[in-house]
């Protein structure tokens, strides 16, 4: 064990402030006035915020790349000793600073959003307590920690979604989210067990430490890296779990950015990250990676093309970039995957809560259909959620195109069909987005007696701050092409092990990035000609559409699939039980035993009449019985 | 005490047990048929002392003098137990100004 590094025992505070946030919102629930709780909740992010700063410089002055701090011992039998450990190193810190820093500038805009909820206490509670649950999940230093962190991000993902729960659709996308959670809960705890099997400890350093004992390609290793993946694709909503996070969209807006686009979906890309040694023993899952990450990326930019409903589209494109997060897992270039993660939490988070500020001003409509021309009254929001659409699309130099073309560069080294696959899910990514920037902020306005209105500062300042994120957050990680040392990629070093690979040559990249560029140009350009020039305005419901269109506006059918194979047979074997077993077998039953009881009871209850000489005389009888059984055997 | 012992021995065992199961079987007749609640309690008494009879007739052949022993427990019991059953009849007697054993049977619920 090397030395302590002094201070780092500070760690314990990044957790500790939010849950304490959530104590304090949640046990004075009544008490607090209006503003109180938002304010109360969006300080203790910050405070975490700077204490993730403060452990982020001791670290680096400090000389070592990591420090557990311990605070006591959770469990401990023979044979399994498990202690209540934080793991502080460069991956957990830049979890951290992403989930406290993009966090508390959501807490901060929820405070204007949720202004006029009644429930606005309950809502800062749970965001509080979704911290942090996120913090633990990124902090823990063995995989239980991180499933306790794991549980509890599912389950404040769950009240969130059904927060105002008046509204059952909103119930049923919440228990959605929940049950499909589960599915991918129960490999991840498979895999946990497995793993503690295998290894006689589920503590990350020492897992990682015997992992090296495994050759490549050991099935054991295979199959645990399979069952943690269950949790992973079912937590970062990868095919086919994936069809709750659209449905998530239920909740509140800062919810769907921070939860559901930020921090929790990531999850599962930071797992897998965190488990680099062990997926780089097995090179099938890393195949099935590719293959899942790849499809989602593709299949869910699709079904974005033709959804009406601003935050599905941004739902759709959230799943299409946990996607490509996927692919760089799966192709061995975590850093890759979890700087996609970063500069993905900056600008989804802004779409996010552009989105917000637009629903807000048009007074809780959230068809694209109805909105338009909002550009000249809502500045501040069209020219931030204008940053974040083209980050996200992959223009350089905002930061969406280094993470993305460093993913789309590993695929190329892969193979090139790959490359095409990725490249193509971009362009659809960016044709989607401009689609939507358009028909919300250009043209006319569609809907006649909305007043929409810019949103207040305590919005539009964490959106500025987003898009400055959004903006320039590539430059953690610039390529040497563009004379830069990787900072990023090389900061994740230590922690996380990717596969080494050849560098392409400059020339190779250089053409990539100039044909996707072309491409991307070549694309915005056709979105501005349909969608503004030409102004034409997606189909009403019911109109009729070419088949393909159909199959992509009804999401491939996904949901029916679902409903039609698990759903349904479901149903009818609980009806057959209920009808059948319970109603004709165990209920009859059941009854029959009470009501014999009963009647037996009613007939021996004539033997007592309280007369006394019949009592004695069943007495000395049955005594004399007693004794001429006796007799006789 | 050895004089006792032997006097008793000067009778034959089986008279003592015919004696006692004639007893026995008078005072179980008496509880089983009479109707007075007095005359049950003293035929109950009237078993109790066949019994009493034959557990020191057994002392006495077997040597044992702990079946005498036992008999002066059955009388403490049997005293305690007239006690309570006395005081059972006299507030029988009080509230419904007789005796008879079934009229009891309106305890029943």
């Amino acid at each position: 064990m090397v030395d302590q590094i002094p201070n780092i025992n500070l760690a314990w505070l990044v957790p500790a402030f939010p849950l304490l946030g959530f104590l304090i919102t949640g046990l004075a629930n009544k008490r607090l006035k209006h503003n109180q709780a938002g304010i109360i909740a969006s300080a203790m992010v910050l405070l975490s915020f700077l204490v993730s700063v403060v452990l982020f410089f001791i670290l680096r002055s400090s000389g070592q790349n990591e420090a557990t701090v311990t605070l006591f011992n959770w469990i401990s039998i023979s044979g399994m000793n498990i202690p209540f450990a934080f793991l502080i190193d460069h991956l957990s810190l830049t979890m951290m600073l992403i989930i406290t820093g993009v966090g508390a500038l959501i807490h901060i805009y929820s405070i204007g959003y949720m202004h006029d909820d009644e429930r606005i206490n309950s809502f800062f509670a749970q965001m509080n307590l979704f911290t942090f649950s996120m913090l633990l999940l990124v902090m823990g230093a063995n995989y239980l920690v991180l499933f306790i962190g794991w549980e509890g991000v599912g389950l404040c993902s769950y009240l969130l979604i059904g927060f105002w729960f008046k509204n059952p659709a909103y119930n049923y996308a919440a228990r959605k989210s929940f049950v499909m959670n589960r599915i991918g809960d129960l490999g991840f705890i498979l895999g946990i067990i497995l793993l503690f099997f295998t290894f006689k400890t589920v503590t990350f350093s020492e897992i990682f430490a015997q992992a090296s004992g495994f050759q490549v390609g050991a099935p054991v290793i295979t199959l645990i890296t399979l069952l943690l993946l269950v949790g992973a694709v079912g937590k970062s909503a990868q095919i086919p779990l994936f069809t709750w996070l659209p449905d998530a969209m239920a909740g509140p807006t800062p919810v769907s950015a921070l939860i559901h686009a930020a921090t929790m979906v990531t999850a599962g890309i930071y797992m897998i990250a965190r488990s680099s040694i062990l997926y780089n023993l097995a090179p099938f899952t890393l195949n099935v990676i590719i293959v899942i990450g790849l499809a989602t990326a593709i299949i869910a930019a699709l079904i974005g093309l033709k959804q009406n409903d601003i935050k599905k589209v941004l739902a759709y494109s959230t799943v299409s970039q946990l996607g490509y997060m996927f692919l760089a897992l799966g192709l061995g270039a975590y850093s890759a995957g979890v700087f996609h993660v970063t500069t993905h939490a900056f600008f989804k988070a802004l779409l996010f809560l552009g989105a917000g500020s637009v629903i807000h001003a048009m007074g809780g409509e959230q068809d694209i259909r109805k909105m338009g021309g909002l550009r000249k009254k809502m500045p501040f929001t069209y020219f931030t959620f204008l940053a974040a659409t083209l980050a996200i699309s992959g223009i350089p130099p905002f930061s969406g195109f280094f993470s993305k073309d460093l993913i789309l560069s590993k695929a190329y080294e892969h193979s090139i069909i790959l490359y095409i696959l990725a490249l193509g899910g971009a362009l659809i990514t960016c044709f989607y987005m401009f689609r939507l920037l358009y028909l919300v902020f250009f043209g006319v306005q569609r809907i006649a007696g909305a007043h929409p209105h810019e949103s207040p500062k305590v919005m539009t300042i964490p959106l500025m701050i987003l898009s400055v994120l959004s903006v320039f957050g590539g430059f953690l990680n610039i390529p040497s092409l563009f004379g830069g040392d990787s900072k990023f990629s090389s900061y994740l070093q230590s922690a996380v092990v990717s596969k080494a690979s050849e560098e392409l040559s400059h020339s190779t990249e250089i053409g990539l990035i100039l044909g996707s560029i072309l491409l991307l140009g070549l694309v915005i350009f056709f979105a501005y000609r349909t969608f503004v020039s030409k102004s034409l305005i997606p189909a009403k419901d019911g109109e009729p559409m070419s088949f393909f269109s159909k199959l992509i506006y009804n999401k491939f059918y996904i949901d029916e699939m679902y409903t039609a194979v698990f759903e349904k047979p479901f149903g009818y074997l609980s009806d057959f039980f209920y009808n059948k077993v319970e109603n004709t077998v165990l209920d009859p039953v059941v009854d029959e035993i009470g009501f014999t009881t009963a009647r037996v009871g009613t007939l021996l209850r004539k033997l007592q009449q309280g007369n006394m000489s019949f009592y004695l005389f069943a007495m000395v009888a049955g005594i004399l019985l007693f004794i001429i059984f006796i007799l006789i055997v | 005490m050895k004089e006792i012992t032997s006097a008793i021995q000067l009778i034959p065992l089986q008279h003592y047990i015919i004696l006692s199961v004639t007893l026995f079987s008078i005072g179980m007749m008496g509880v089983l048929f009479r109707r007075n609640i007095i005359a049950i309690l003293m035929c109950l008494e009237l078993m109790f002392n066949s019994a009493n009879l034959l557990l020191a007739a057994f002392s006495a052949y077997h040597s044992d003098p702990s079946g005498q022993v036992f008999v002066f427990f059955i009388m403490i019991v049997a005293a305690a137990e007239v006690a309570v059953g006395l005081s059972i009849v006299v507030m029988m007697k009080r509230n419904v100004e007789s005796v008879d054993i079934n009229l009891l049977n309106r305890l029943k619920w």
